[in-house]
């Protein structure tokens, strides 16, 4: 599991050879500076934190400061923790794009967009009760019933019901990465990501 | 956005098609793959709209096949689109000209513009 962090730039569409119109997402990833090297011996497991999107020093308290210090950097909006790089990354030590070069697949994780109070038909995909016509009356996108009545005199735990949605961690495996632009620490990759833009992704090999 | 179009122009491909707008008529040849077998149609009319910008643009074309009227989108950037022949330059004061639809018959003309050829 080793990535990088990144951001969501926006999406776009491009022709692929055989003349497909194939939809994707450009995302800014890193460079990210790794800011902690946690070990067996003082952390109990081992791994590396990298740290992404640099912050204006006013915009960071002293134990922040502190903190990038120590890896001679300036303070950063992002912070993740990564295990199983090629080799051992030292403190300080930059983490670019290329981790992708030879890269065919990525996960890509990130907080999808939030979408306030739903009812259980946009939030669970119930198709509703009733119809429109016939005399009905707002049962249209009802969820019907929640359960039996004397037994078990209460709702199971977990009933699908209406509430908020949205603003979760949402993970999406293996999208096919069409193009890394190291100048500009970009990379497209096919299909969509979670999150509106600008928001912070976790990139995976 | 300025990343976005960093990406844009890294499959931006050339295009050598004439300047066209809407009004205008146009001969769009476009391949089309039958099995293994290639082969170009034509597709006459008039540019009804051009529409987003860098490798999503695309452009509208309507033509009267009989008394129906057809239109197709083709993006600019597609790689089927082999040529581009430029018919007639038309008159027109909008940039989309979507009442074009409803006009029939005589109504359904576009004044010509009258270019200086050297």
């Amino acid at each position: 599991m080793a990535g990088i962090i990144g951001k969501k730039i926006g999406m776009t569409s491009v022709f692929s050879a055989e003349g497909k119109n194939i939809p994707c997402t450009v995302l800014e990833a890193g460079p990210c500076v790794v800011t902690q090297v946690k070990t067996i011996e003082k952390d109990g497991y081992k791994s590396f934190q990298i740290a992404f999107d640099d912050k204006k020093d006013k915009q960071s308290n002293k134990p922040e400061k502190g903190h990038f210090k120590k890896a001679n950097t300036t303070p950063k909006r992002k912070v993740a923790e990564f295990h199983d790089y090629d080799k051992d990354l030292n403190l300080g030590e930059v983490v670019t794009l290329d981790l992708f070069s030879e890269v065919k697949f990525v996960d890509v994780t990130g907080i999808s967009k939030g979408k306030g109070f739903q009812g259980v038909v946009k939030r669970h995909g119930f198709s509703g009760v009733g119809g429109q016509t016939h005399g009905q009356d707002n049962r249209l996108r009802a969820p019907g019933s929640v359960g039996a009545s004397s037994y078990p005199s209460r709702v199971f735990k977990g009933m699908r019901m209406a509430g908020r949605m949205g603003n979760d961690n949402v993970k999406i495996l293996n999208l096919e990465v069409i193009k890394l632009i190291p100048e500009q620490n970009l990379m497209i990759v096919k299909g969509s990501v979670p999150g509106s833009k600008g928001s912070y992704l976790i990139i995976e090999r | 956005m300025n990343l976005m179009s960093v990406a844009e122009n890294a499959f931006a491909k050339e295009t050598k098609f004439p300047e066209f707008s809407a009004g205008d008529t146009i001969t769009v040849s476009y391949k089309i793959i039958e099995g293994t077998k290639e082969r170009i149609q034509n597709f006459r009319g008039v540019v009804i709209q051009r529409k987003g910008s860098g490798i999503t643009e695309t452009f509208t074309v309507r033509k009267m096949s009989g008394s129906v009227g057809v239109e197709r989108i083709f993006p600019v950037q597609s790689p089927f689109i082999s040529e581009i022949v430029m018919n007639k330059k038309g008159k027109v004061r909008r940039a989309r000209i979507f009442y074009f639809r409803e006009l029939t018959g005589k109504k359904a003309r576009i004044k010509e513009k009258r270019m200086i050829t050297e």
